[in-house]
């Protein structure tokens, strides 16, 4: 079979940097996807992508489709032959299906019957028919962002400038919008010029004589070797964020590094600003020394070759200059006031229309924080540091430095609340009420503050529930589901035992008393701890836990997290052992029967008639006092597993819905009283044994 | 190169390349794009090229004249052009060869920078101009103006003059630079940035304000009734000033700021659909001279 390299560069006005990777990968995946679906057999695949193109070579692709061979099976014998031995109606059917005819049909026999059958041949297409098909791939590309231009109705990423389509020589001929595929590409913005493409495999060679790197591996690349080298001719240390670097490969078509300075006197800004300033702002790589201090240098990315690099690096002085002067105003301007005076300010902020302002939030937090101090246990020190941390967690959010960098919150805090004379701990908390502050982040260290972490993000949940902003399906504006898996995560590290319920209640008798929303506690309660189930439900597939022993472990009250998490551990590392089908079969047995006590009512030990009643209920205390003494999930697990024999026995030999009622009434109320304790621990009904 | 000779250079520029020159709008703005020949004019089919320079009022970040940086008045150049040309990025990157600017000496990005208007119910798609790591344009795509779905799609340049001029004259503080020969912009606008500034934060009467602010609402509305557009819009604009210095000041809480956005957006949104069925009804004159120029 004949093969042929296959081009496809869609050309663009500058794509926004977050998006190009994955639009390089989706038109690779694409197109290989195509030629799979049409037979198309191909040896390799190469991606190019860069501001301005995605561009996908495919190496030796064959110039047509595989023919396809199969027998195909029609009619039994008896139907397609008629009585004068013509063929019938359906014979006839059959083959004209099939793009053959009745000359075509042999017999062959299955399991004692005859069926006519064919041999059906598809002759491949000739590939480059096919192409033309490519235009369905560009235009259905999907971006996170679409605009249109001009007249157009399309919506696309950015407006399609030109597109070069190859099969070997041959151009694929398409048009999108006004423009039409072709074989020539451009060069870089300045550096370049407009390149005929001969040959698909001539791509990356000619761009490059046209001061474009078309693979990004290799601007990757590029760039950290011009990194490497600036650290070394100046004894200096760039830590290369990962992301950074993804970002500024994708903001250009021909690195060159090149740095810059700035005054040292802007070192006495805190580093996390300069680095702001530098970073975000200005996409700039901060420059440390071999000890890890902050200098006053910085490199940057140019889009372009090493022409007049002064210039370039002084018009970068220029603007960095003017935001630091800025940011250094901010910051003493923010130092000359007090706390308080930011403290005041937060009464003007609405936090929602719906829910009030800064300032009722934090007044909630506050007394939410006390009851959570209350019931993990605090010394009385501490209680005074959670008040002062939970009073002051949001004042920064006021100061004119958070207003300019907003990813500053919580960072600023912290300083400006050790500048104030603060208590470390107090400051500290500032800065980490605000952890997890997305997947995979860390709780807070220290117990101050993880307490006003919690009630952060307990205040919020709770009164956006009230105010009904519940998450649905992709719709999370508040980040609600975020700050649940921190409170989950929070619960769990910190190991304390306080059931959920209770802490979700505080939350909610604060929101309460301040009239946010106007749902009853009740529904308020049930819908808050449906949502932190399946929170936690992602949380422990998470952790690989079997899907029943999840719904096991859920099924009654979340209680408390570490103990939960325990639970739902001991069961996965018990589930497979010897006798464990047996205990849950029996613990499952008087979940189900008990489900039958109507009230509750006391069991009366004079009402039992046989000694396997009895030794079920001295089995009994001794498992509930057990239970209450067991300090954990593997113990609990135990004492219940040891109830497997008494019960077995006990269903062997008593009938409970007895005839008479005084005894069946009874006998429910223990086997009500026995399911109290094994839900307690998790609902074994759920639990699949085979 | 000073301001009034970059001026020139860009009205030349824009208007080689079909650019009608307008002269700036005669009501308080806080941008370019407030302008009627903006706002109204990138509604509909009727194809639209202009260029001009808009005296923006920023109130809040009037400073005295004491910041390098900030001006409670600054310049803007702006161009508009409907339908957004094939070329346009070209044009405008040889706006700045025109200016001086060469690219191969300098490094020139096109970075992602989609801008929103909710007051005004706009929305667009574009980038923010990079010359060696300042941002000197604003370069929108309209998706939305007023509410409405732009088609075809209007392109939006907006040169921060100041700005570009510190970047060209190498100057650091912005009352350095040089107007015309012979003047500086501390000569031309020193004074009234320390008036206008020590009239915003200072002297300047909140409760007059709010009543002023309730007066041309009520105009605006009224003038919609009897379906006048420009002068409607205009009172829309004179709101939208008085809303800035009030916010300025601190005189309005978040709730209200949230409450005055709203109203200004459901009047701009009305203004909007009411100046594309008045230009419906003309049957989109400026639409139809072009065609009966073709047939010619």
């Amino acid at each position: 079979m004949n093969k042929r390299d296959m081009l496809l560069e869609v050309g663009l006005e500058e794509m926004p940097a977050r998006f190009v990777t994955e639009s390089m990968n989706q038109l690779g995946k694409k197109v290989e996807e195509f030629l799979q679906e049409q037979k198309v057999s191909f040896e390799g695949v190469k991606l190019y992508s860069t501001p301005r193109r995605l561009a996908v070579l495919v190496e030796g692709a064959a110039e047509a489709q595989e023919d396809i061979e199969e027998e195909a099976k029609g009619p039994a014998k008896k139907i397609a032959l008629q009585e004068d031995g013509s063929w019938s109606k359906a014979a006839i059917g059959f083959t004209r299906g099939q793009g053959m005819t009745v000359d075509d049909i042999y017999f062959k026999e299955i399991n004692g019957v005859e069926y006519v059958h064919v041999n059906k041949f598809i002759k491949g297409q000739p590939t480059v028919d096919l192409l033309p098909k490519l235009r369905e791939i560009v235009i259905g590309l999907h971006f996170g962002k679409n605009m249109r231009w001009a007249d157009n109705d399309l919506r696309y990423i950015r407006p399609i400038k030109w597109m070069v389509a190859l099969f070997g020589s041959e151009v694929i001929p398409f048009q999108i919008t006004n423009v039409s595929t072709g074989r020539t590409t451009k060069g870089h913005r300045f550096l370049g010029d407009s390149v005929t493409v001969e040959m698909p495999g001539d791509y990356e060679e000619l761009l490059k004589n046209q001061f474009v790197i078309a693979d990004p591996a290799e601007r990757k690349k590029s760039i950290r070797q011009q990194l490497a080298q600036l650290e070394t001719e100046n004894k200096w240390v760039i830590p290369v964020d990962e992301d950074l670097l993804e970002e500024v490969t994708n903001l250009v078509e021909y690195p060159t590094a090149l740095s810059g300075s700035f005054n040292s006197n802007f070192l006495e800004l805190p580093e996390e600003v300069l680095i702001t300033s530098m970073k975000e702002h200005q996409r700039y790589f901060p420059v440390k020394d071999k000890e890890g201090t902050l200098l006053p240098h910085f490199v940057t990315v140019r889009n372009g070759d090493s022409r007049s690099l002064d210039t370039v690096a002084r018009g970068n002085e220029k603007v960095l200059r003017a935001r630091l002067a800025d940011a250094d105003f901010f910051y003493k301007e923010d130092q000359s006031k007090e706390i308080d005076f930011f403290l005041n300010k937060l009464q003007a902020i609405v936090y929602h229309e719906k829910i009030g302002t800064l300032a009722e939030k934090v007044s909630r937090i506050r007394r939410l924080a006390a009851k959570l101090g209350e019931l993990t246990g605090t010394a009385k020190e501490e209680k005074e540091k959670i008040d002062r941390a939970a009073e002051i967690c949001k004042f920064d959010l006021v100061t004119q430095m958070v207003y300019e960098f907003p990813e500053l919150q919580g960072i600023m805090g912290e300083k400006y609340a050790r500048q104030k004379g603060e208590d470390a701990d107090v400051a500290r908390a500032v800065n980490e009420h605000y952890e997890p502050r997305h997947a995979g982040d860390k709780a807070p260290e220290t117990f101050t503050g993880a307490i006003v972490s919690l009630a952060d993000k307990l205040d919020t949940i709770v009164s956006c529930f009230a105010v009904d902003i519940i998450p649905t399906g992709s719709q999370d504006p508040y980040a609600l589901r975020r700050q649940a898996a921190g409170i989950v995560l929070i619960l769990e590290e910190k190991k304390w035992d306080v059931s959920l319920e209770t802490v979700l209640q505080a939350a909610i008798d604060v929101v309460k008393a301040d009239q946010v929303g106007e749902k009853e506690t009740e529904a308020l309660l049930e819908e808050l701890v449906a949502f932190f189930k399946l929170r936690i439900k992602h949380s422990l597939q998470e952790r690989d836990v079997r899907y029943d022993l999840i719904d096991a472990v859920l099924a009654e009250q979340i209680g408390s997290l570490p103990s939960l998490f325990a639970k739902a551990a001991v069961l996965m590392a018990h589930k497979e052992e010897a006798g464990f089908k047996e205990a849950t079969e029996a613990l499952s047995r008087v979940v189900n029967i008990a489900k039958k006590a109507s009230a509750a009512g006391a069991v009366k030990e004079q009402l039992f008639e046989n000694g396997e009643e009895k030794a079920l209920y001295k089995e009994f205390v001794r498992v509930q006092k057990g239970l209450e003494a067991a300090e954990t999930a593997e113990q609990q697990f135990a004492l219940l597993a040891s109830l497997k024999q008494p019960i077995e026995q006990y269903f062997d030999h008593t009938m409970v819905m007895a005839e008479e009622a005084a005894v069946r009434e009874n006998r429910l109320n223990q086997m009500r009283e026995l399911s109290v304790l094994i839900l307690n621990f998790a609902d074994f009904n759920k639990i699949l044994v085979k | 190169m000073n301001i009034q000779e970059m001026i020139l250079t860009l009205q030349k520029h824009w208007s080689d390349h079909g650019c009608i020159l307008m002269q700036a709008y005669d009501v308080e703005k806080g941008a370019g794009t407030m302008s009627p020949y903006t706002f109204l004019r990138a509604i509909g089919p009727e194809p639209w090229n202009v260029a001009y320079v808009e005296p923006s009022r920023r109130p809040a970040d009037g400073r005295y004249g004491e910041n390098p940086n900030r001006l409670y008045q600054h310049h803007q150049f702006q161009v508009i052009m409907k339908p957004s040309p094939d070329n346009i990025q070209e044009m405008y990157l040889d706006s700045l060869r025109a200016l001086g600017i060469e690219p191969l000496d300098h490094d020139i990005r096109f970075v992602e920078d989609n801008w929103e208007n909710p007051s005004l119910g706009c929305a667009g798609l574009g980038w923010e101009v990079w010359l060696d790591g300042m941002e000197i344009t604003q370069f929108t795509y309209f998706q939305q103006v007023g509410g409405l779905e732009c088609k075809p799609v209007s392109v939006e340049i907006t040169y921060g003059i100041e700005r570009l001029a510190s970047y060209i004259q190498e100057k650091e503080n912005v009352f350095d630079l040089e107007w015309t020969e012979g003047f500086t912009v501390r000569d031309i606008f020193y004074q009234p940035e320390f008036e206008h500034s020590k009239y915003t934060f200072e002297t300047s009467d909140a409760d007059m304000l709010f009543n002023l602010f309730a007066i041309y609402e009520k105009e605006a509305k009224r003038q919609m009734d009897e379906g006048l557009v420009h002068p409607a819009y205009d009172y829309v604009l004179k709101c939208s000033h008085v809303f800035n210095v009030l916010d300025a000041k601190g005189a309005i809480s978040v709730t209200e700021r949230t409450a005055y956005l709203g109203r200004m957006r459901s009047l701009a949104r009305q203004i909007a659909k009411t100046f594309y069925e008045e230009r419906e009804k003309l049957g989109f004159p400026m639409l139809k001279e072009k065609g009966e120029a073709e047939h010619e």
